[in-house]
């Protein structure tokens, strides 16, 4: 179950997508983002949805596993959708005893649902079509204008890195830390909150050690190599913008433009929630 | 100039508590003196904990001697203005292959050493698809770390040293955490780059098998060396390498007792083969 958070694992296959440059897709998945939280209006969504269904078939990313991340979040999902459809007041539709459900609690729990579900997909979408390295190499070079202020920008997008190295390595250690743990009679799954979270304790104790361990011999593997940080350092693939890159700031200028369009339109004022 | 050369190298973990008071004094190295000539292929034997590790990393100045002193390639290790160009002269290849993989990438992995050197773009491209080439894994250059054998990673890490265009590569363990193919696997790419590539190789192992190739072999006990000599020498010493708690090969060990029992075999037998035709002979 710990193998289906797909979040932050690259994809590789040879897509459009894939070829752009990752500074466009980081300020293309903020935008997409701003977009979806900016605007609750019928038609925005269909042009939001538009957006993201033709750029999920352009990316050559199975849905199958795109929607693999979704199940990650699905208690965050429900638990979301829950509170907004019962806790929100208005004209009531239907009451079931003391909990009512209402006109505009069912619309923010419908906008909600799709609202969370979209941000997983979007940013997913751009860590299965970006390599870590190009991700982070983007950021730090969008970022870098923050080193005159004395942000650690390259130290950060290293960090960054090694992190999304280490996940799927650290995720199949608890993987059989936990299948080695219930070999012996451990058991994760039955009991209250409290006494599940109380069996994690054993596992996440070695876990922890081994991180530990794995960090310090990456530290040293990092200086054996040279590695001293940012400063004269070079790229084995510099970030250079190319036409399609242009075309696709574009075509991002336009889909905002749409979507803004689309809610003036619909005569309803920017609303956040 | 000897590639590595050191002088009663010795050093000291030192454990302090939380005042910064001295608790315990562990002497992992006790006045080791090595001399390791350019393109030879050295092994470096010996049990666990008899501090090869701690060798190796003053060799990559990793760490840096409590007393003597330790060059490469003529260069002091306990200078601070070589120390790029130590590491970069001696690269270091780690038991675990999972823990030196930097990138998610085989490619940039292989480019991250000379990404940190300051080459240009141009000449990292070339070296990746050298290095990856000479260690047989071009192929699997666009592939995550994570999809490939122990043996593919090892050798992944191998060129990424190579990238770097050392004279030595000290492998310390590089074979522990792996299966019998990916042992050969990583030993033969060793051999095969110490001969075609004229690089200096030293090999840690606690594996006797694997130094059969090596042009002298080192024996580590308790922070010193405490045999040394050609692996045929090293091998014929059989009660020796007991002693110092190393699993002796069975035909080692075999051809040693049959030579003691009286039998005309000749001293250290490195194969099987070697057996066999040496009984051949015997009994024609
Ligand atoms: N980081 C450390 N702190 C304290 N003692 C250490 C550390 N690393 C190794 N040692 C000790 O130094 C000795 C030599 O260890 P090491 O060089 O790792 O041996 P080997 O690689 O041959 O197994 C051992 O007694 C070990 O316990
Ligand atoms: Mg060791």
């Amino acid at each position: 179950m710990i193998r289906d958070i797909t979040i932050g694992q690259y994809y590789p296959a040879d897509s459009v997508l894939h070829r752009l440059d990752p500074r466009l897709k980081l300020s293309g998945t903020l935008l997409f983002i701003i977009s979806i939280f900016l605007f609750d209006t019928f038609y925005g969504y269909i042009a939001v949805t538009v957006f993201l269904v033709s750029v999920i078939k352009m990316s050559k990313v199975p849905l199958k596993y795109i929607m693999r991340g979704l199940k990650a979040i699905i208690v965050i999902l429900l638990f979301t959708m829950f509170f907004n459809l019962f806790l929100t007041q208005g004209d009531v539709l239907v009451r079931l005893g003391f909990l009512k459900i209402t006109r505009q609690g069912l619309y923010s729990a419908i906008f909600m649902g799709i609202r969370l579900t979209y941000l997983i997909l979007g940013s997913s979408l751009m860590t299965f079509t970006t390599t870590p390295n190009q991700l982070t190499d983007g950021l730090e070079k969008l970022l870098s204008p923050l080193r005159r202020i004395k942000v650690p920008v390259h130290e950060i997008a290293m960090m960054m890195s090694i992190a999304l190295r280490f996940i799927p390595i650290l995720m199949e250690e608890t993987d059989k830390i936990m299948k080695a743990q219930m070999a012996r009679g451990a058991d994760f799954e039955t009991g209250g909150v409290i006494k599940r979270a109380k069996s994690l304790v054993p596992l996440l104790v070695p876990l922890f050690v081994s991180a530990f361990r794995r960090a310090n011999d990456l530290a040293m593997a990092m200086e054996a190599r040279c590695y001293h940080g940012g400063d004269g350092r070079t790229k084995m693939k510099p970030l250079r913008y190319h036409r399609i890159d242009y075309f696709a700031y574009l075509i991002l200028l336009i889909y905002m433009t749409i979507v803004i369009a689309i809610s003036v339109i619909e005569n309803r004022l920017p609303s956040f929630l | 100039m000897d590639m590595i050369k050191t002088r009663d190298l010795t050093f000291e973990y030192i454990r302090r508590d939380e005042g910064g008071n001295v608790e315990s004094i562990n002497r992992a190295i006790d006045g080791v003196n090595l001399d390791v000539k350019k393109g030879d292929f050295i092994a470096i034997l010996g049990a666990n904990g008899s501090g090869k590790s701690t060798l190796a990393k003053h060799i990559n100045a990793l760490l840096y001697p409590t007393e003597g002193a330790v060059w490469v390639n003529g260069l002091n290790t306990a200078e601070e203005k070589n120390l790029l160009e130590i590491r970069r002269s001696a690269g270091m290849v780690f038991q675990n292959p999972d823990n030196q993989i930097i990138a998610t990438v085989v490619e940039e992995d292989v480019g991250f050493g000379p990404e940190n050197l300051g080459i240009p773009t141009e000449e990292i491209l070339k070296r990746v698809e050298e290095s990856l080439k000479a260690v047989g894994m071009f192929e699997y250059r666009k592939q995550s770390p994570n999809k490939l054998s122990g043996g593919q990673k090892q050798r992944v890490a191998i060129a990424g040293i190579m990238a770097m265009k050392p004279q030595c590569i000290v492998l310390d363990e590089p074979t522990a955490m792996l299966d019998p193919e990916g042992r050969k696997e990583v030993i033969s790419t060793v051999c095969s780059l110490n001969k075609l590539e004229k690089i200096t190789v030293l090999l840690i192992t606690h594996h006797m098998d694997e130094v059969i190739y090596a042009d002298k072999v080192f024996v580590m006990d308790r922070g010193k060396i405490v045999m040394q000599g050609t692996p045929r020498e090293i091998f014929s010493r059989v009660d020796e390498l007991k002693k110092y708690r190393l699993d002796v090969p069975q035909v080692t060990e075999l051809a040693y007792e049959l030579k003691k029992e009286g039998l005309d075999i000749p001293d250290g037998v490195l194969s099987i083969q070697e057996l066999v035709d040496a009984l051949l002979r015997l009994y024609p």
